[in-house]
């Protein structure tokens, strides 16, 4: 019988029930208020008290309401039909409830259990299979969906029998495997699992070493990421962190976006309802909405299912790893994520750590960036998850909690800067400060050199020394005047201007320069590093600037021609006349 | 608030703090109301069969035979078109004389909408101020502050951007105003002939602080039902949203909660988030608009209120006197509307991104410039230029008292330009300099 429990005490949405039998914790219970009935998770048991807290708002609660219990953690029904669906914290679909006010209570489920797919076998009588093996596929939205033995499986079984190819609906039995004691399980198209728990249903988890194309100079250029990378993105606010959230899900050459808006505004969410359906996806030329699927847990939401929301989405994102497919996780913000987790341990009236936040914050996050990765699966196939989460810094200073503790485990840092976004200088993130691990592991060095070109990551290293020495001497300069330093430096220091506006700063509202192919990234490159190693000569620093600003005017109205169009060409062209004005050699 | 027949009262009060009661009680619901000693009160803490009550207007003089009833349910306001026009309290009793308004009782801080029900904000609100048209366009369905220090004119600012507008109404939220603020308002909406629009909920100085907690929930659930029920454009100002969070800070402290940075509540980002996430855009035409003010103390923008609305709202507005001009300007720099991506350059000319982002791009030259001088260097015949450039910008497009239509804010912008600069200087798209750039 299920263990059911009595409401005893309610502060804001921690509720005190004593219960009648055996709970877990994590166990996942429904509290009836006057007829509706509200989801909850045990987070502490102290002898026959279990607290819980409540996804929803606990008005009108009162001491002697009833709850009854599930016998299972907060789980996630996977399956064919997730795909451009935009679903709660707790996944479920929000095109699917009623009114324009989310209604306290409502549940709806998360795949369409009518239609009906076009499923084709993998395996066959006989076989012998694991847990997260490909027993079939359907196509989703042009995506080969696997259909895998459950993950709760253990050990090895046989399959007994699987559908022929057909129309399946995801309630239909697919697949009949024996295990090892000779007992039955019947297969499904769709299967349930716990959001905490990992899926590592894989053969072994290397290091990441396969470039993740953005479109993004500042970090395809300068620090890129991997299949299978992680990265994180703090600023303070209005510095552009959603902007450039959005330019990576929109760009980034990957099978599947997962987007956990995670306690932002609903306004950010509506954009890419509204947008990404219309939008073409740059490397299939399908609509980005055919890729994504959202999981929207808004700012007004409840908190505590804003802590299930980046659980849900890392969840859907290791199962469809388990496929063999390219996935990207973004979930902006993680520190929303963790002021959920430190709203619950004050109300727990748990000791606080810094800041205020549970002392088990870092434990936490660092468990959490772990489960993003590069997997090879038994068969021989490759999946990746891809992790981008972004810091929102309290007061704007990474020596935060969340910051730091993010910054131990993320492999990628863009650090957005309110300097650079009060110059308008977008995307504004910093390339001094900035890293990625990536650069320096041999397999992607390696990796770079097939792929692009030998020379590349020298020249990538080249270009942040020089950004670096451009901010030394800019720093001379407004200490001993312009004309207290030599016109080399003037010259240095324009170089340093140079790669910024044309290779860092980048359009995310223009059609042409807001995506940049990996091709025409190089051939920027090539041609700043050119210029940056060119003699010039100038008689006075007066001409440094004049001659540095026209060059860059140039640069930039080539940015927003067309890659090696008529324009593009025009603008090549001035550019050659411009050096050859003054160029020594 | 009148008790109903055969309603259970209690006489025993176990525990006083200066916020707080406590007593026995059974069947009491979460965020229930109640009346103790005629003071209105409302459930913050259930254990066992003890009540924890936090009494809206201080619990001084409350003895521990006071009265107390339970009410039965959560605040309420009686919803109705008889709300244009009117002022009410804290607890949406008329405080201008008038008689209580007819209407739909609604429970106050109700759901949030949900988010694929909402519409993508399109339209753009004109208030003729060119740093905010210009600079930080605002959108219907948006919500943004104001962060300003105490000693300037954001609630005159505010007062001139709600009557610019074209709204259907306009529903102020005053929390902790003082008494001179609250007619300054009335006065402004009655000259303007604009007071059968408005709808005003006012907690001023003279009144309890805890009070203030309930005043966004009323005005916006007034909002909700023009919004909602009438399809109607609806501005929500609500000033000073700072006093808003000091009055949060002092019920969770006689709570006993753990305070986070600048003794806030660590729940103060979920807090203001329930309150400016009620803006939107409705896809039947309806919207909610919230304009609000966040008082900094010294300008300090780290800060957990200033800073926790920052990450809440699409952007904010800063004010700033000039004192080269001897003006009022919105501060081109730090001002900022996430949304008007949404219309310039769609609902507005072409150009206006570009327009926007040179201009501001050559006044922050005109900084380093101003800085290079305080240094005593010597000025380039460029740093000249743009601190000219400035001025003039700073005088005829960011000052506060100027009021034009985006196409003429446009015109000036180019006039300046071509005026101080070479095409090169400014960087803008060639087709657009084609276009407009005055010869």
């Amino acid at each position: 019988m299920a263990t059911k429990g009595i409401v005893k005490g309610i502060v804001s949405n921690l509720v005190t029930l004593e219960v009648d039998g055996p709970v877990s914790q994590n166990e996942i219970c429904y509290i009836s208020v006057r007829g509706v009935k509200l989801m909850s998770e045990v987070i502490k048991i102290i002898g026959r008290n279990a607290f819980v807290q409540v996804f929803e708002s606990t008005r009108g609660m009162r001491v002697g309401d009833e709850a009854e219990f599930e016998g299972h953690m907060l789980e996630v029904t996977l399956g064919p039909g997730m795909l451009s669906r935009n679903y709660d914290g707790l996944q479920n679909d929000l095109d699917k409830m009623t009114g324009v006010f989310l209604a306290r209570g409502e549940y709806t489920f998360p795949l369409d259990l009518e239609k009906s797919w076009a499923f084709k076998p993998l395996a066959k009588a006989g076989d012998k299979v694991k847990a997260g093996d490909w027993l079939g596929e359907v196509d989703e939205n042009h995506q080969p969906h696997k259909i895998m033995v459950p993950f709760v499986l253990e050990g090895t079984c046989t399959v007994k029998s699987v559908a022929d190819e057909g129309g399946y609906t995801v309630k239909d039995k697919i697949a009949v495997l024996t295990d090892e004691k000779g007992e039955d399980t019947e297969v499904t198209m769709m299967q349930k699992w716990p959001v905490k728990k990992a899926i590592t249903c894989y053969k072994e988890k290397p290091r990441p070493y396969k470039l993740l194309e953005t479109g993004v100079r500042t970090i395809d250029t300068l620090n890129p990421i991997v299949e299978g990378g992680t990265g994180f993105i703090p600023g303070p606010f209005g510095t552009g962190k959603t902007v450039l959230q959005h330019a990576i899900s929109k760009q980034a050459e990957a099978d599947i976006v997962i987007i956990a808006a995670c306690g932002e505004r609903a306004n950010e969410v509506v954009e890419i309802f509204a947008e990404f359906p219309h939008l073409v996806d740059p490397h299939t030329g399908r609509k980005l909405m055919e890729r994504t699927i959202i999981i929207a847990n808004t700012s007004n939401m409840p908190v505590a299912a804003r802590e299930a929301s980046v659980y849900t989405a890392m969840t859907i994102s290791e199962y469809y790893r388990n496929m063999g497919l390219k996935v990207l996780m973004m979930a902006d913000s993680t520190s929303r994520w963790a002021q959920a987790l430190r709203e619950m341990s004050n109300r727990l009236e748990e000791l606080p750590g810094p800041d205020a936040f549970p002392m088990d914050l870092s434990a936490i996050i660092a468990n959490f960036y772990a489960r993003a990765g590069y997997v090879e699966l038994d068969n021989g196939s490759s999946g990746s998850v891809t992790f981008i989460g972004t810091v929102s810094p309290a007061g704007g200073n990474l020596k935060e909690p969340v910051t730091e503790n993010t910054k131990k485990v993320a492999r990628c840092f863009y650090a957005l800067e309110q300097e650079r976004a009060d110059k308008k200088r977008y995307p504004a993130v910093n390339p001094i400060d900035s890293y990625s691990k990536y650069l320096e592991y041999p397999e992607f060095q390696e990796y770079i050199a097939r792929h692009i070109s030998p020379g590349w990551i020298d020249k990538v290293n080249e270009i942040k020394t020089r950004m670096l020495r451009g901010k030394e001497i800019s720093e001379q300069i407004n200490i001993l005047g312009d004309d207290g330093v030599p016109v080399e430096y003037h010259v240095t220091f324009w170089k340093s201007e140079l790669i910024d506006f044309v290779i860092l700063q980048q359009d995310a509202f223009d059609d042409i320069d807001a995506v940049t192919s990996l091709e025409r990234q190089e051939f920027m490159l090539d041609r700043v590093v050119a210029i940056c190693h060119t003699e010039f000569k100038f008689d006075a620093f007066t001409e440094v600037m004049d001659y540095f600003k026209n060059m860059i005017n140039v640069f930039k109205q080539m940015n927003y021609s067309a890659y090696k169009s008529e324009p593009f060409e025009k603008f090549n062209r001035q550019l050659d006349a411009l050096l050859k004005e003054k160029s020594e050699n | 608030m009148a008790t109903k027949a055969f309603q259970k009262i209690y006489t025993k009060i176990t525990q006083v703090t200066k916020a707080t009661c406590s007593l026995k009680a059974a069947g009491v619901g979460y965020d229930e109301l109640a009346s103790v000693d005629g003071r209105l009160a409302q459930v913050v803490r259930i254990s066992g069969d003890e009540v924890t009550l936090q009494v809206f207007s201080g619990t001084e003089g409350i003895p521990t035979n006071a009265e107390v009833t339970f009410m039965g349910k959560a605040p309420a306001l009686k919803v109705g078109d008889q709300l244009a026009g009117r002022f009410f309290n804290a607890y949406g009793d008329p405080i201008d004389g008038g008689p209580v308004p007819e209407g739909e009782e609604v429970e106050i801080g109700g759901p949030s909408v949900n988010p694929v029900r909402r519409e993508q904000p399109s339209e753009l609100i004109a208030t003729g101020i060119a740093g905010i048209d210009l600079n930080n366009t605002l959108v219907t369905g948006q919500k943004i502050p104001f962060f300003a220090d105490p000693d300037q004119p954001f609630n005159q600012v505010m007062a001139m951007v709600a009557l610019r507008a074209q709204s259907d109404k306009i529903i102020l939220g005053g929390m902790g105003m003082t008494n001179d603020d609250y007619l300054f308002f009335k006065n402004t909406f009655s000259n303007a002939g604009a007071l059968d629009r408005i709808v005003s909920f006012i907690n001023t100085t003279e009144n309890p602080s805890v009070e203030r907690l309930l005043i966004p929930d009323m005005a916006l659930t007034a909002a909700e039902y023009f919004a909602v029920g009438k399809n109607e454009k609806v501005l929500v100002l609500l000033t000073d949203m700072t006093n808003y969070a000091d009055a949060l800070a002092i019920v969770s402290n006689r709570m006993d909660q753990i305070p986070s940075k600048d003794s806030m509540p660590g729940s103060i980002y979920s807090d203001l988030a329930k309150i400016y996430e009620k803006a939107v855009q409705f896809p039947d035409g309806g919207s909610i608009t919230i304009i609000a003010v966040t008082t900094l103390s010294g300008g300090d923008i780290t800060h957990a209120v200033p800073d926790n609305t920052g990450y809440i709202t699409e952007g904010q507005l800063y004010l700033r006197r000039d004192s080269d001009v001897g003006k009022v300007i919105v501060d081109p720099f730090r001002s900022l509307s996430r949304l008007k991506q949404l219309v310039i350059g769609r609902k507005t000319r072409a150009d206006h991104p570009q327009v926007m982002n040179a201009a501001v791009r050559l006044y922050a030259d005109a900084a380093n410039a101003k800085t290079k001088l305080e240094n005593g260097f010597d000025l380039t015949d460029y740093d000249n230029r743009t601190l000219a450039f400035a001025r003039d910008y700073s005088e005829k497009l960011l000052a506060i008292d100027v009021n034009l239509n985006t196409t003429e804010m446009l015109d000036a912008a180019w006039d300046l330009f071509a005026r101080y600069f070479t095409p090169a200087e400014v960087n803008i798209k060639q087709e657009f300099v084609d276009n407009y750039w005055k010869k």
